[in-house]
């Protein structure tokens, strides 16, 4: 077993975890925007560039294609990079890359080629991030075989899985959650340690009913979780933590149980991670079900809007969320 | 610098190359045309989907290929680079079991022809994506520096059409601030598709862009296999010694379609290309070759009875071979086993 330490935020567990990969290991390196002197734009990589040096702490030019492919090429080459976009809405420039070449790469040469690479970036709203700081990317890359997709929701996971991604023989896109960068506290355990790929994590047991989340809206989940105790409803809450792959026995042995399915995510419904795991559950276990499956979501408009009566309209509340939960209980 | 370099005839300036090497050289061209011709013919018998030429392209590749070092140096091709691959190590089977899209072929079946892999001998996975290797090359140089694994150089070849995208651009601009050792060779020959250089850019010399990024840019004829040899070699040696990248621009001319697919008919005169053919690389290296006393009729007669017999060899060979069977094509997606949903 891992010794416990003291408890860390989400933000220092990013930190935390990149040090000790780039400690751990001289092919790890880092480029992004800002990386360097300013040690990221939340501090995340401060000290880093006095600690291991401008060739492994490289503030790259403003440019996200090239971030992303400069960092496809180190990995061939052998190096494990960690290409850091600024914010998740910055990523389009590099989307060629991403879809098109570093998930490609082992597939097109059969396995010729590899690409070891880490793709780091926040993402998520309710930070009066307005149009361009707040969005949520998941499902434009979930639909991309080759990639793995990993959004953990806390300190102990985001080291474990930034980890195993960094470990990873294969591209990752690592999303961290804005709001809970510093808003979530949890400790971590000390040393090496990974969690797999592919694993969710039940963050609440529950009988009643079943939730699917990931990111900042498991916390809420939580929470009303939590409050619904006292209404005698049971929730189990879990955690996907990975997007692509995804955990399918841990959803199916839950909604088995429980026999009703609420998946939250902040991301617009339309085509979203729940549409697919509404129609995994529909094929799976439908007879098991004793109610449709529902969905609470961002609502399907272009972006989050910068004034604060239209950011809360878009972000999913925890009432909103214990309201979905208490009904879909008494259905 | 001179644009241009016009070999002088009888006196070579053989740009200190061996008659070994300029043999050598020569065989490359010629295998090159004919695989070429062969993949075109393999399409119209309905052999083969699809085909893409190199054809006036020859010398150029040659040339590069010649200042190439094996073992060493790290080819980031496109797909018009024939000629250079068979230079740099890739077998004229390898290249047919390619075209056939055969089960050993080097991406096992997977790729487009014209679309190499060779790791071990330093030739990168063919993107068909434009200009998206061209970050990819600036990354494996980071690579090579970081590591301090100096001697070796890096070459990212384009056609000129590459240098309107972003990603060519950001590639040369993070090779200039880092000072990589990496060489972009520009194989200018006039058409994107059908688009001609006049409507992609608005100067005549792809080279012009070098020096707003801060790295040198030359021009080669790229018809001539000596003369792009030599400005190859001053570049890649500067990339070796460590004075950072440059930007080659070897002019040559597209006489094929773009593909098999593509009719060059609907977009340009005949008469244009009758024109270009004064500059065949391939009779106009032959010329100079006899006039300068390495080879004689008779040796170049053998020269192409040797290829022709060899193209025929492997095309009959890659035929024979089995294709790749459907359920590989789960294989290599990620290191672990493939799925979207774990169990």
């Amino acid at each position: 077993m891992n010794a416990i330490s003291t408890a860390i935020t989400n933000v220092e567990a990013v930190r935390a975890t990149l040090h000790d990969a780039m400690a751990a290991d001289d092919r790890v390196l880092i480029i992004g925007e800002d990386v360097g002197a300013r040690g990221n734009v939340f501090l995340i990589t401060k000290g880093f560039l006095e600690e291991f040096g401008a060739q492994r702490v490289i503030d790259a030019p403003l440019a996200e294609a090239s971030i992303v492919g400069v960092a496809v090429g180190m990995a061939m080459q052998g190096l494990r990079p960690i290409a850091e976009i600024q914010f998740a809405d910055f990523i389009y420039p590099a989307f060629s890359q991403i879809v098109g070449e570093a998930a490609k790469t082992r597939y097109r040469s059969n396995g010729d080629y590899t690409c070891p690479l880490v793709i780091r970036t926040p993402y998520g709203g309710g930070v009066r991030g307005a149009l361009s700081h707040s969005v949520s990317i998941e499902a434009l890359f979930y639909h991309v075989p080759g990639l793995t997709i990993l959004a953990p929701s806390t300190p102990r996971d985001i080291k474990g899985l930034l980890t195993t991604a960094i470990e990873s023989d294969d591209p990752v896109l690592f999303l961290e959650h804005k709001k809970t960068y510093r808003s979530v506290r949890g400790e971590v355990p000390a040393g090496h340690f990974t969690i797999p790929i592919g694993k969710a994590d039940i963050k609440k047991p529950g009988t009643q009913l079943t939730v699917v989340s990931y990111g900042y809206n498991v916390h809420q989940a939580l929470d009303a979780a939590q409050q619904l105790e006292d209404e005698n409803i049971s929730v189990e809450v879990i955690d996907l933590r990975s997007i692509r792959p995804m955990d399918k026995t841990a959803i199916l042995t839950s909604v088995r149980k429980t026999r009703k399915l609420l998946i939250i995510h902040e991301d617009n419904k339309f085509g979203g991670i729940g549409a697919e795991i509404s129609a995994m559950v529909s094929e799976e276990a439908l007879f098991d079900l004793d109610a449709p499956i529902r969905r609470l979501c961002g609502p399907d408009v272009p972006a989050m809007g910068y004034a604060l009566p239209l950011e809360e309209a878009f972000m999913i509340s925890t009432e909103r969320m214990q309201h979905a939960m208490r009904d879909l209980a008494r259905f | 610098m001179a644009k241009t370099v016009t070999a002088r005839v009888l006196t070579l300036d053989r740009g200190g190359l061996s008659d070994e090497q300029l043999v050598a050289m020569f065989r490359n061209m010629l295998m090159q045309r004919q695989l070429d011709n062969r993949g075109f013919q393999l399409n119209r018998q309905g052999k083969i989907p699809f085909a893409l030429g190199s054809e006036g392209h020859e010398g150029l590749q040659a040339g590069a290929a010649m200042a190439f070092v094996r073992g060493s140096d790290i080819l980031v091709p496109y797909y018009r680079d024939l000629g250079l691959v068979l230079g740099v190590g890739i077998t004229p089977l390898e290249l047919l079991a390619n075209m056939f899209a055969r089960e050993c072929d080097l991406s096992a079946g997977r790729q487009f022809p014209n679309h190499y892999t060779a790791h071990a001998r330093g030739i990168v996975s063919v993107s068909s994506i434009i200009a998206a290797h061209c970050t990819h090359a600036a990354g494996i140089a980071y690579a090579l520096k970081y590591r301090n694994e100096s001697g070796r150089v890096v070459l990212c070849t384009t056609g000129e059409g590459s240098t309107s995208q972003g990603e060519w651009h950001e590639a040369i601009n993070f090779s200039a601030v880092h000072r990589l050792p990496i060489v972009f060779l520009v194989e200018n020959n006039g058409y994107a598709i059908s688009t001609p250089q006049s409507m992609q850019m608005a100067i005549d010399d792809v080279a012009d862009k070098a020096p707003g990024y801060g790295l040198p840019g030359m021009i080669c004829d790229g018809t001539d296999p000596i003369a792009t040899y030599r400005t190859m070699k001053v570049a890649m040696d500067r990339a070796r010694s460590g004075g950072g990248p440059t930007l080659v621009e070897a002019k040559c001319y597209r006489f094929l379609s773009h593909s098999t697919d593509d009719d060059d008919r609907t977009y340009r005169d005949r008469e244009l290309i009758a024109e270009q053919r004064k500059d065949d690389p391939v009779p106009k290296f032959e010329r100079v070759l006899i006039d300068a006393g390495i080879l004689d009729e008779a040796a170049i007669a053998a020269l192409r009875a040797a290829v022709l017999h060899e193209t025929n060899e492997a095309t009959d060979a890659a035929e024979a071979m089995p294709q790749a069977p459907p359920e590989s094509m789960y294989e290599n997606v990620v290191a672990g086993p493939f799925e979207p949903w774990l169990e």
